[in-house]
């Protein structure tokens, strides 16, 4: 496992971790068995688009929980170092059927100071945003 | 029926307390595609200075969703599932969730307002250890989407 990450040698803007991801309806499925999370909009295209949805959406709390992952391998793996995590769920993640769908993370950091660092996260599916105001505290070495 | 304008400042009875087990939190990792093997490996997890596998970050949110369902189960509250959006989440946390945790977690209803029809409904679940030392609080914003 690499070093901790620490704040000395860290400048805002820096790009700490970046990660692309490939979604299939069977990360939705298992993501509805770990929550417990079986709202059938997540894996019915019948019952999303009879509630004005396009199709099958992934869950925002798996794309929430996926986009700090990044984060938590920059951090030793250490998901302890994670003081805050918030998201703002602004724009819906369609997975395919077929095709699947494709999100990458972008890690940056906001902020530097005494308690250790904000990194503002960019995540985006089919070239747009799809959380905002996507912030991680967290405690450096 | 509308969202309950009485509703902020109102307190849920703290839900059952809910034992986090070593498969659980390996099965959520896995889930939200986390690789650490502090998430999936006991042994890597001691080594680390834990008690046993750490949970990923939202991990929470499944201790949280029981305090959610009081919520939204409350006539009283006036939130008609079927119109409800997840709008904003947030965790908090004095320490990371370990295998074998006993958590409790008590629901407050922090604010209440509407916007162009909707409803805002912000709700913060604070979580803490079988000891009553706080381990997280889950706060969250629902959109209620007003009727057409």
């Amino acid at each position: 496992m690499s070093a901790l990450p620490s704040a000395a040698g860290l400048a805002v803007g820096d790009v700490v971790a970046e990660r692309d991801y490939h979604l299939t309806r069977d990360t939705l499925v298992r993501y509805a068995g770990a929550s417990g999370d079986f709202n059938p909009i997540h894996y019915r295209d019948d019952v999303a688009r009879s509630v004005g949805l396009e199709g099958v959406l992934a869950h925002g709390m798996l794309t929430m929980g996926l986009a700090v992952q990044p984060v938590v391998d920059w951090l030793g793996g250490d998901s302890g170092r994670v003081l805050d995590y918030q998201v703002r769920f602004t724009r819906p993640v369609l997975v395919d059927g077929e095709t699947g769908a494709d999100v990458s993370v972008i890690a940056k950091v906001g902020v530097i100071d005494d308690a250790g660092a904000r990194i503002d996260l960019t995540v985006t599916f089919n070239g747009e945003t799809v959380l905002g105001k996507a912030q991680v505290r967290v405690a450096l070495a | 029926m509308p969202v309950n304008a009485e509703l902020a400042g109102r307190s849920y009875p703290s839900a059952p307390p809910y034992l986090v087990a070593r498969e659980k939190v390996r099965e959520f990792a896995r889930a939200v595609l986390a690789t650490s093997p502090l998430n999936l490996d006991p042994d890597a997890a001691r080594a680390a200075g834990y008690a046993d596998v750490v949970a990923p970050p939202t991990f929470a949110v499944v201790v949280q969703e029981h305090t959610l369902a009081q919520l939204l189960g409350d006539p009283d509250a006036g939130i008609d599932f079927a119109r409800v959006v997840h709008g904003d989440q947030r965790f908090t946390f004095s320490r990371p969730i370990v295998a074998g945790d006993e958590l409790t977690a008590t629901l407050t209803v922090t604010s209440v307002k509407s916007l162009g029809g909707h409803s805002m409904v912000t709700a913060e679940s604070a979580i803490v250890d079988a000891a009553g030392s706080h381990v997280v609080t889950a706060i969250s914003t629902l959109v209620v989407r007003g009727e057409e």
